[in-house]
C-alpha cells in the first residue's frame, strides 16, 4: 500500500488547522535543509523535529509504522551500502535522513485532506490561467492519480488471484494482459463518471 | 415532469468488416412519466438508451431531447439536468473520503469553500451517511458505497436521475435500501434493472430487445412481456 494514500485523519491539532501553502513550503525548507546538511549529529536532529511534527499532529504510531515501512527497508539496504563503501556515520545518517524525510511528508498527508491540498493547487494555479492553464482540472488530475493507486492495486490483486485460480501463476501473460485491459477499462469508465457528473464540462 | 424525446434516435459503430453494427435501431419516444424503468436481457441496448439521455452517447442519427436541450449539442448543459448513477460505484467515487466526494460535485456550484463543504455535509445527512464523511470510499460496504455515488450526484439537485442497474451488484437488504432511496425522490427517474420487483414500481417499462424497443406500456405488461420472450 502506498504510504501517503488515504491516510489522513481529521482533527483540530495545530498542524491541521495551519493553511496549506505554509505546511508544503515548512516540508520543502525541512527536506532540503535535511539533505544539505551534513552530519550524523545534526540527523539526530531533524529526526527529534520530525519526530515533533508527528506528535503535534497527534499521529497513530501504528499508522505511522505501517505508512513508513516501505521507506523503511529501503532505508537500511542503503545504509548498509554507505557502512560498507564508506563509513558508519554516513550509514547512521542517511538512514535517520530518511526516515525524517518520509515521517514528515506522512505528517503533511495525515493531517491535510487532499481537496484541501487541491484547492492550494487551484489558488496558486489560477494566475496561470492567462496561458491557457485550466486550474480545476490540472487539481483534478491530481486528485485523480492519488485516488486511482488503491483501486489499481486492487485490481492487481484481483487478476493474480484469477489467474492463479486457474493455475496460471507463472504465466505473466495470463496476469498482465487482463490487468492492463482493466485498468484501461476501469480509466473508461472514471472518465464517463466524470462527463456524467458534469465534471470537466 | 421534464420530457425526455427520442426522435428517431439511433446508434451505430464501426464492425469489424466496415459494416456498421446497430447497437440501437431508430427508437422515437416521447418519456413524461416520473419513473420510467427499462429491462431486457444482457447486450440488448438497454444501457445505450439509458446513456443517450445525459450524452454519454450520442446518436449517430436523429435527436434526443431533455426539455428541447439537444443532448449532442448541448451536452454539458443536459448533464447540469440528468444525474447519473452507474453499476459500479467504485468507478463514479474519485476522492479518497465521502464528502470530499460530494464536495468534488459541488465545486462548480458554490466557490466557496465553506459552503461547499457544509452543503456536503447536509447532502450525505440526508442520505444517512453523516457520520461517514471523513471515511475512505474504500472502507465502506458495497451498499454505503451505492448510496454515496447516488449523493454524489444527486447534490446538485438534478431534474432527472438515470440509474444503470444501480443494484446489480447489491445483496436483499441493500438492494431494497437503494430502491427506498431511488423511489422516494422527487426527480423524474430512468431506471435501468434486472431487478423485476424493482420495476415493477415504475408507471411506465420498455422492454429493450436486439436493439430496440420491443414493449412499452405499464409495468406489469411489459414484465409479463419479457418474462414471455425469455420462456420461449
Amino acid at each position: 500500500m502506498s504510504m501517503t494514500v488515504g491516510v489522513y485523519r481529521p482533527g483540530r491539532t495545530l498542524l491541521h488547522r495551519l493553511p496549506v501553502g505554509a505546511k508544503l513550503l515548512g516540508l520543502a525548507v525541512l527536506s532540503v535543509a535535511i539533505v544539505v546538511v551534513r552530519g550524523p549529529l545534526t540527523s539526530l536532529a531533524f529526526l527529534a523535529v520530525a519526530l515533533a511534527c508527528a506528535l503535534i499532529g497527534r499521529l497513530d504510531l501504528r499508522v505511522a509504522a505501517r505508512g513508513l515501512r516501505g521507506v523503511l527497508i529501503a532505508a537500511v539496504i542503503v545504509a548498509a551500502f554507505q557502512w560498507w563503501l564508506f563509513s558508519l556515520g554516513r550509514a547512521v545518517e542517511s538512514l535517520l535522513d530518511l526516515v525524517s524525510l518520509g515521517l514528515l511528508a506522512l505528517t503533511l498527508s495525515v493531517t491535510t485532506a487532499v481537496s484541501a491540498m487541491l484547492d492550494a493547487v487551484v489558488r496558486w494555479l489560477t494566475p496561470l490561467r492567462h496561458v491557457g492553464v485550466d486550474p480545476e482540472r490540472v487539481a483534478l488530475t491530481i486528485g485523480l492519480a492519488v485516488q486511482s493507486l488503491p483501486g489499481t492495486l486492487a485490481l492487481a490483486t484481483e487478476t493474480r488471484d484469477a489467474a492463479r485460480a486457474r493455475g496460471l501463476e507463472r504465466s505473466p501473460r495470463a496476469y498482465l494482459t487482463p490487468f492492463v485491459i482493466r485498468v484501461v477499462a476501469r480509466a473508461h469508465e472514471t472518465g464517463d463518471a466524470l462527463k456524467a457528473r458534469g465534471i470537466g464540462d | 415532469m421534464p420530457e425526455i424525446t427520442f426522435e428517431a434516435a439511433e446508434v451505430t459503430v464501426d464492425g469489424p468488416d466496415d459494416r456498421p453494427r446497430t447497437i440501437l435501431s431508430a427508437t422515437s419516444l416521447t418519456l413524461t412519466e416520473q419513473r420510467i424503468g427499462v429491462i431486457g436481457g444482457n447486450g440488448s441496448g438497454k444501457s445505450t438508451l439509458a446513456r443517450l439521455v445525459n450524452g454519454l452517447v450520442t446518436p449517430t442519427s436523429g435527436r434526443v431531447l431533455v426539455d428541447g436541450l439537444d443532448v449532442a449539442r448541448e451536452g454539458a448543459a443536459v448533464r447540469r439536468r440528468v444525474g447519473f448513477c452507474f453499476t459500479d460505484p467504485a468507478a463514479q467515487l474519485v476522492m479518497p473520503t465521502c464528502v470530499e466526494d460530494v464536495e468534488l460535485s459541488l465545486r462548480r456550484h458554490e466557490k466557496d469553500r465553506v459552503r461547499r463543504r457544509q452543503l456536503a455535509l447536509d447532502t450525505l445527512a440526508r442520505f444517512g451517511l453523516a457520520e461517514r464523511a471523513d471515511v475512505s470510499v474504500h472502507a465502506l460496504s458495497g451498499g454505503q458505497r451505492q448510496l454515496l455515488a447516488l449523493a454524489g450526484v444527486l447534490a446538485t439537485e438534478p431534474d432527472v436521475l438515470v440509474a444503470d442497474e444501480p443494484t446489480t451488484l447489491l445483496d436483499l437488504r441493500n438492494t431494497r435500501m437503494i430502491g427506498e432511496v431511488l423511489f422516494g425522490l422527487p426527480q423524474q427517474l430512468m431506471l435501468v434493472s434486472h431487478d423485476l420487483d424493482l420495476v415493477a414500481r415504475c408507471d411506465r417499462v420498455l422492454v429493450v430487445e436486439d436493439g430496440r424497443v420491443r414493449f412499452d406500456g405499464p409495468a406489469r405488461d411489459a414484465i409479463a412481456d419479457y418474462v414471455e420472450s425469455v420462456s420461449a
